[in-house]
């Protein structure tokens, strides 16, 4: 009898969970006007970059440097930066390959503003980081490789 | 309500670099509390940085940002006295708004 409680319990919590987890339940949950929900549920850089508008692959640019550590002991918070020294860029995005939505952040750049910004992301795990980056109605992209020591995400 | 953002914003010949620390848990919603359950999704979905009223930095985050985000960005112009406004929005409908001087 105990068991089959438990039985019963366990599968209630674990549906409201799954639900939760889709983003079903929880009624305080609301997305940010104007934020853009497909560019952060896509899972590659080119889905990623096709979301936030481009209209074909983005291309790989030496003119854009990622700053990026080779070895992140700590996936909770890794310190990424990127330069554009491309005309006319009007957007920075971080795109991390192995993390469960691949996008992490994207800024827009108005005029006067440099190409240049940086944050702290979480990595789940050793994974490349891509900067993605927007000028004129085209994309490019540089790559760099990070080693996660410890993960960022969970537990 | 959350705690105050730290905002320093220096300008240095024509461009003013600004940093600024924010407090905010950025709930990734992988992560299981003891009882085994996920805890739901929280972070900041949106920030913007206004110099003078103009937009000098925007941008849109996912659940990869760093508990606590940081973030630096600099903007041609700018001088000792300007005011620089940071708000963001988070995915519960919060705000939050702080301001600081250009030193």
């Amino acid at each position: 009898m105990e068991r089959r409680d438990f039985l019963v319990g366990s599968s209630s919590a674990t549906a409201l969970a799954l639900a939760a987890a889709s983003g079903l339940t929880p009624a305080h949950a609301q997305n940010a006007a104007g934020w853009n929900k497909a560019a952060f549920d896509s899972k590659t850089l080119a889905d990623a970059a096709k979301a936030l508008g481009a209209s074909s692959a983005p291309v790989e640019s030496k003119d854009l440097i990622l700053q990026a550590p080779e070895i992140a002991e700590n996936g909770a918070v890794v310190r990424i930066g990127a330069q554009s020294n491309i005309a006319n860029t009007s957007q920075i995005s971080f795109v991390v390959e192995k993390n469960p939505s691949a996008l992490a952040a994207s800024f827009d750049i108005p005029a006067g503003t440099d190409a240049n910004v940086s944050t702290n992301i979480k990595m789940g795990q050793s994974s490349n980081v891509y900067a993605l980056v927007k000028a004129g109605d085209k994309y490019f992209y540089a790559v760099k490789e990070v080693k996660v020591t410890l993960g960022g995400c969970g537990g | 309500m959350s705690d105050p953002m730290r905002i320093r914003a220096q300008a240095q010949g024509d461009k003013t670099t600004v940093r600024v620390l924010v407090s905010h848990e950025m709930e990734s919603g992988q992560r299981r509390d003891a009882a085994g359950k996920i805890v739901p999704a929280w972070f900041i979905q949106s920030i913007n940085a206004t110099w003078n009223g103009k937009t000098v930095m925007s941008a849109q985050w996912g659940t990869a940002v760093s508990k606590n985000p940081f973030i630096q960005f600099a903007f041609k112009g700018g001088k000792a006295g300007d005011k620089i406004v940071v708000s963001w929005i988070d995915n519960r409908g919060e705000k939050r708004s702080d301001e600081a001087l250009i030193a």
